[in-house]
């Protein structure tokens, strides 16, 4: 193939399995027979195991200088093929080839010693890192500044703050020097500041250096702002590939489990009320059940509920969380018109409320529902999970960063010379003036 | 599983499920012999920290330990030493088993201790053990130090036979490093190796002449037999023999103790590769 030469990473048939459950391997010879008495003393050894498959017969390439975003839910199988691509672990069937030098990001640190100095540190894991002294020697300059520790250098980290420590970190693999990098979840560390700047460090790497880029993460914003395109995992394959917007829209509008979501075994329910919210799921206008809607949509609720007695005066409510679990917004029915007289054998709730103008992303729900105005009969935190998907509202394709808050409210500006116009929207009706 | 190629600028790598390495990758532990000092620096650097006597420890230790075993040995039980006075005799032992005895330790957990960056980061994983054995006779070489400083205060000379010393040491280290890769590979599995490691050396210091001379006049000729089957006997033998020009070990035994020891560190690499693949999966 005359193509094979700008690919960076070529994937054929790659699958891992795993085997859980005991007996990693049945004993083949005396030694491992040995071990395995010696571990299972009462057993016969040869208990049933079970395969997993993390990553199932995979196939993609990735083009020299692209930066590609790798998403998909807990459990699709992106740390595993992040740790197969570095080299950490090794595929079960399949092969790999890698053109150029690999750093691969999968935590920031690793093997840092709190008893040594920042400057030791820096030698350790750089070298872990696959540096040499010499090279972490002409960027030693580069990365305390990265960091901003520079009067800390000969203090032991063990001294530091938490975020002068992932800063530290940070600033050593940023400053790694690689054909492809290979970025696991590294910007959850650090405050929304640092890790803008570290967003921002990986974008200058990927476009004015063109080096190539594997990046995993939840945060759906960082994906679109460093990706232009993602490969969508799901139970260990590749469900879609393409440009990053277009991959995000089906993976936001994939249903979590179904659309309707079980409360009664719900992982957030407190067992000290009885299950009363038996389950919620969402829906668009028109009825057709989903996740995701875009801002300024009618969000449709359905709550089931099941109870022995007669609940009178219910009151039901619904509060919305964003991805850091700050309160954005609540609906209820005592902040509505509406009255629900009772709830009694087996009911539906349905509310509808228009979705604010937040910020695309992922929020959460907790509901509740009490009797009268007092007492509780049941409540479950981030009971479901709401998906905004991006739209124009703002007209402007500016990525979002976490510190821009929650929600988008459209603004214009314009600037001023002494009372002169320079620059804005050419309309001079405006009061302001410069001082 | 892996090769790489030279053949365009950018390195190749080629990751496959089935095929197996080269034993021992020397190109690609050579790319990473930085990461080779730099970990066992750490791991010398920890070690004393936050220690008010510091490095002194290195020396202090096993020079306890001699003055124990010369006092019990020596003073109590009245061992022959060999015509040498006990303390240099014994420390002289102690020198050469604490080498055996340290590298064995440090590579057996070399990796256990270090389960964040194997499963994090890729680098041969041959480095740890390595590392491990680099600090190991950090402290051997400062144990070495005294030993001549205690040879000139009681004015032993060595012979010619010194120049050997390097290599019995050498044989020690391959033996304690092939042993302490399969240990270290089954730890990775079984944490209880990790209980038995100690037990089995606590043995071992007793069964091999550290503190004791095989020449005593006592020990029958078929049980000197028996006792020359552990291959540290006559490598300790041969150890004290470079030092103070007395009582050299058969040629056969020394011959045996090289055999199993090269053996050790064989079936050691061994285990150790076909093992090195899952480390991060089960550690």
């Amino acid at each position: 193939m005359s193509s094979k030469k700008d690919l960076a990473v070529s994937v054929r048939g790659l699958s891992k399995s795993y085997v859980i459950a005991h007996n990693m391997n049945r004993p083949t010879n005396l030694r491992e027979a040995i071990v395995d008495r010696f571990r299972h003393p009462l057993g016969n050894g040869g208990q049933d195991h079970e395969m997993f498959w993390a990553i199932k017969n995979m196939d993609f390439d990735i083009r020299a200088g692209e930066v590609v975003g790798i998403i998909g839910r807990n459990g699709a199988g992106k740390s595993t093929l992040l740790k197969i691509l570095s080299r950490i672990t090794w595929p079960t069937t399949g092969e790999i080839d890698i053109r150029g030098r690999v750093s691969s990001l999968l935590e920031v640190g690793t093997g840092f010693h709190p008893e040594l100095t920042g400057r030791e540190n820096v030698f350790l894991n750089g070298s872990i890192l696959g540096m040499t002294r010499r090279e972490i020697k002409q960027k030693l300059d580069e990365i305390v500044d990265f960091a901003g520790v520079e009067k800390f250098l000969d203090t032991p980290v063990k001294r530091y703050s938490s975020g002068m420590y992932v800063r530290l970190a940070f600033a050593v693999a940023a400053n790694l020097d690689p054909e492809i990098l290979i970025v696991d979840e590294v910007l959850a560390v650090g405050d929304a500041q640092f890790q803008q700047k570290c967003l921002g460090k990986m974008q200058d790497v990927a476009r004015h250096a063109g080096r190539t880029i594997l990046f995993v993460s939840h945060n759906m914003n960082a994906v679109l702002q460093l990706c232009e395109r993602a490969i969508l995992l799901h139970q260990g394959e590749v469900l879609m590939d393409g440009p990053a917007a277009e991959v995000m829209k089906s993976y936001v509008a994939e249903p979590e489990m179904g659309s309707v979501v079980d409360l009664v075994n719900h992982t957030n329910r407190d067992p000290s009320y009885p299950a009363t919210l038996q389950s919620i799921a969402f829906f668009d206008s028109e009825g057709h059940p989903g996740t995701a809607f875009e801002p300024g949509e009618t969000v449709v609720i359905k709550v089931f509920t099941k109870s022995a007695r007669r609940i009178p005066n219910p009151q039901f409510s619904c509060a919305i969380n964003n991805w850091r679990g700050e309160r954005i917004f609540a609906v209820a029915t005592y902040l509505s018109q509406s009255q629900v007289d009772y709830l009694e054998g087996s009911c539906v709730l349905v509310g509808r409320f228009e979705l604010p103008n937040l910020v695309p992303g992922k929020y959460t729900l907790d509901i509740g529902l009490n009797e009268a105005h007092d007492t509780f009969i049941d409540v479950i935190y981030k009971a479901i999970a709401l998906n905004v998907s991006p739209n124009d509202y703002l007209g402007v394709t500016h990525p979002f960063f976490p510190e821009m808050g929650s929600l988008m409210v459209r603004s214009e500006w314009e600037a001023f010379n002494e009372q002169t116009l320079v620059s804005g929207s050419g309309d001079q009706k405006s009061g302001l003036t410069y001082e | 599983m892996l090769d790489i190629a030279s053949a365009s600028e950018l390195p190749h790598v080629r990751i496959r499920a089935s095929e197996p390495g080269p034993l021992i990758d020397i190109p690609e532990l050579l790319r990473f012999r930085d990461l080779l000092w730099t970990l066992a620096e750490r791991d010398l650097k920890v070690r004393y920290k936050q220690t008010a006597l510091g490095v002194i420890w290195v020396v202090l230790q096993p020079l306890m330990a001699a003055l124990i075993f010369a006092f019990v040995f020596g003073v109590i039980a009245g061992l022959p030493s060999d015509g040498e006075p006990y303390v240099v005799f014994a420390f002289a032992g102690m020198t050469a088993w604490n080498t055996f005895a340290n590298v064995l330790t440090k590579v057996s957990a070399s990796l256990l201790a270090n389960g964040q960056m194997i499963s994090k980061i890729y680098f041969p994983r041959l480095i740890l053990p390595l590392s491990s054995v680099v600090s190991a006779l950090v402290d051997s070489a400062f144990s070495l130090v005294l030993m001549f400083v205690m040879m000139a205060i009681y004015r032993v000379w060595p012979g010619w036979g010194i120049v050997f010393l390097p290599v019995w040491l050498l044989i020690l280290v391959v033996l304690a490093l092939g042993l302490g890769l399969m240990t270290s590979s089954w730890m990775v599995r079984y944490r209880d190796v990790a209980h038995v490691i100690p037990v089995v050396l606590q043995l071992g210091l007793f069964i091999s002449p550290v503190a004791w001379s095989m020449t005593n006049t006592k020990l029958s000729e078929r049980f000197l037999m028996v006792l020359r089957l552990n291959p540290l006997a006559s490598l300790l033998e041969a150890f004290r023999w470079s030092l103070f020009g007395r009582n050299a070990p058969p040629l056969a035994a020394l011959a045996y103790s090289l055999v199993v020891a090269i053996a050790v560190f064989w079936m050691g690499i061994m285990i150790f590769k076909q093992q090195e693949r899952t480390f991060a999966d089960v550690i």
